[in-house]
């Protein structure tokens, strides 16, 4: 039980986040507790999840262009656009809070996401460039083009019910979170009720195998970019709505870092394949609680950046394969490589092995 | 047979072409490139003086050509360094920061050429060692040199010593009244030190080969490990030096210098025919491809367009290169 426990891989994240609002909690005496005001829920934690949500939104996207074996880097400049768009429809509008021009802004924004969505997924699947560099384009272009929309200024938008959706409530939860968590319960119900989380686990692991087992490639991965450029247009939505301005310099950006960091501290390997949404969402719990920890903990905000990097690189290092088996080792007195009765914990190599193996045939099967 | 095969032939077009289709065709296209849209720029714009506007290419980009350099290493290892923004930043706070505290300017200048590669040294061991992605290691390394930055001055700092004030401000002039500066002979002596590691050494050659296949580069024996983990420090080291060049032409060190100056070099790296896969690229290459983006800054200001449209321009050229590399790959095979 605790064997099988120490070798899940979500152990150190949770561990990371339990350590984390244990600090806290430490810090700041009420940082657990909720009180409810006018039907809501107030509170530190709650804070925590309503931030974290465009983050969180994005990562789950994120994580399923990884399990492919690519990597979204445009991401950002999808928030910016999405938010612009968005924005600059309902500033154009006679009629800022009504229904048809809140959702016809809703539809513009999400529509311009899918397409830009379309077009990585072209560059990576048709023409094959690299995932990195087909999104860098996009990267580099995509805040040009939202500077473009919103004609360099900040587009300052007064309709309350697009407020809504950033900082408004229901059930005195905040909007952000319930979407982020309905997309989560959505896609976890996707990918592991039906065979298509195999199919996105068999490209990454190997394109060529599943390709040849029939996998339609070309459409998984198109469908991944879309998906991604969806959550990041809503969490562009999220984001716009949460200051009602849209600023294309600023809005989303470093989010795409933030998004690999998380799936990464999750578990997900960015060379494709195996993925974990849980893990996902643990990642972007653990960034937000940690900004938030450098703020109450009335360290400079300043160096949170530092705090982050020592974070990631712990998480990174703990979930290393190598590093693993160099503190074994050390923990079995430093026994030589070369043991001859095989050590309690089975070195990485044969099980390794194995788990490719069975990869392979899960692959063949399908 | 012997006499054919000792002989080199003066000028043999079948092989010179050949050559020509295959890895020297991408920065061959770079320079056409690069080429006609300066000469596009200059014919459409009455500048006064043509030659020094190619000059002040080199002059206002002089420390992105010696990212471009660093990031050249990392790319042709099939390796990625995101942190080389931050790491200028953090040399021109460090470069102002000790020269206000009254150290001597060479000895501040070590400094800030000693903490850059070995940023890049524990960026690479860790890489190496322990077997953690490139991208999220130097993304890391982003993140502590930023923060370091905020840590050590969150404030603009002047930088007043007159050494470094000489370097950055006097003219070189090359004839008549064209100059560039001083700091441009650095960026040049960087190319070609660079140029030559990479094409007359044995660890040059190793870059290359771990590049192409990094397991055959094991199997033949090669020093793979320590090319690997030096790539990352000759980028921290390049990082470092662009910091210090970028210092003395603002004659400042803030914090929020150099925010996606990473995104340039790759950029640059890719527009000169680099691939990002690894094995396939120049350091010349990469010289044309930020001369390539110092065109489309000439270009947007003398337009007097929003700078926005630097971005856009970038993107769009980078994504031709990128096709084009693609279809020119697939042709050759």
């Amino acid at each position: 039980m605790i064997r099988r426990l120490t070798a899940s891989p979500l152990l150190w994240p949770a561990l990371a986040l339990i350590l984390l609002l244990a600090l806290n909690s430490v810090l700041t005496p009420n940082f657990l507790s909720i009180r409810i005001e006018d039907g809501h829920l107030y509170g530190s934690v709650i804070d925590i999840l309503r931030n974290g949500a465009p983050t969180m939104l994005v990562a789950l996207g994120m994580t399923l262009v990884i399990a492919s074996r690519g990597i979204d880097l445009s991401v950002g400049a999808v928030v910016a656009i999405s938010g612009a768009l968005a924005c600059a429809h309902i500033a154009a509008s006679a009629d800022p809070a009504g229904a048809t021009t809140i959702v016809s802004a809703m539809a513009i924004a999400l529509g311009a996401s899918a397409v830009l969505g379309l077009w990585n997924g072209v560059l990576v699947s048709v023409f094959g460039i690299q995932p990195i560099i087909a999104t860098l384009v996009l990267m580099t272009a995509g805040r040009g083009i939202a500077l473009f929309i919103t004609e360099g200024q900040i587009v300052t938008v007064t309709s309350d019910p697009f407020k809504r959706l950033g900082a408004g409530y229901v059930f005195g939860l905040p909007v952000a979170i319930l979407v982020s968590l309905a997309v989560f319960a959505l896609v976890g119900l996707i990918t592991r009720r039906s065979a298509l989380g195999m199919l996105l686990e068999s490209v990454g692991i190997n394109p060529e195998a599943s390709r040849l087992a029939g996998v339609r490639y070309r459409t998984i991965v198109f469908a991944v970019y879309v998906f991604c450029a969806l959550c990041a247009g809503v969490a562009g939505l999220m984001i716009a709505s949460n200051i009602s301005a849209a600023d294309a310099n600023n809005a989303g950006l470093w989010i795409e870092m933030d998004a690999i960091l998380a799936v990464v501290i999750g578990g997900t390997s960015l060379l494709g394949g195996r993925f974990s949404l849980t893990g996902t969402i643990l990642g972007a719990l653990i960034i937000q609680t940690l900004t938030t920890t450098v703020y109450t903990a009335g360290i400079a905000p300043e160096a949170t950046l530092v705090f982050k990097a020592v974070v990631v690189i712990a998480v990174c290092l703990l979930q290393a394969p190598k590093f693993r088996q160099l503190i074994r080792r050390r923990r079995t007195g430093g026994a030589p490589p070369p043991a001859p009765p095989q050590p309690a914990g089975t070195p990485g190599l044969p099980s390794q092995l194995l788990a490719s193996q069975s990869d392979a045939d899960k692959v063949g099967a399908s | 047979m012997s006499t054919q095969t000792l002989q080199r032939p003066a000028f043999n077009i079948p092989a010179v072409a050949a050559r020509v289709r295959g890895r020297y065709l991408s920065p061959l296209a770079s320079l056409a490139l690069f080429v006609v849209m300066f000469g596009a720029v200059i014919a459409r714009y009455d500048f006064a003086s043509p030659g020094q506007v190619f000059l002040n290419l080199f002059v206002d980009n002089s420390y992105l050509i010696v990212l471009a350099v660093g990031m050249t290493f990392v790319i042709l290892t099939g390796g990625i360094d995101l942190s080389v923004g931050s790491v200028v930043a953090l040399s021109t706070v460090i470069l102002a920061k000790t020269l206000q505290s009254g150290w001597p300017a060479p000895v501040a200048i070590a400094t800030v050429l000693l903490v850059g590669p070995l940023l890049g040294l524990l960026m690479g061991a860790v890489i190496e060692f322990f077997d953690v992605q490139p991208f999220i290691v130097t993304l890391a390394g982003m993140f502590l040199a930023r923060g370091m930055c905020y840590v050590i001055s969150v404030e603009t700092l002047p930088i007043k010593d007159p050494l470094l004030r000489s370097l950055g401000l006097n003219y070189l002039y090359l004839y008549s009244d064209k100059f560039i500066r001083w700091t441009v002979v650095i960026a040049l002596i960087v190319v070609v030190v660079a140029a030559y590691v990479l094409h007359q050494t044995r660890f040059g050659r190793t870059v290359y080969a771990v590049g192409g296949n990094r397991q055959s580069a094991q199997l033949m024996g090669l020093q793979t490990s320590r090319a690997r983990v030096s790539v990352y420090v000759i980028s921290g080291f390049c990082a470092a030096l662009g910091g210090l060049l970028l210092g003395v032409q603002k004659l400042s060190g803030y914090s929020l210098n150099g925010v996606g100056l990473e995104l340039d070099a790759i950029a640059a790296a890719v527009i000169g025919g680099v691939l990002l896969s690894g094995g396939v690229g120049f350091v010349l290459g990469s010289l044309i491809g930020v001369l390539v983006l110092g065109t489309i800054q000439v270009f947007v200001t003398a337009e007097n367009l929003d700078s926005y449209w630097t971005r856009i321009m970038t993107g769009v050229l980078l994504l031709v290169f990128v096709l084009v590399q693609r279809v020119l790959v697939r042709s050759n095979r």
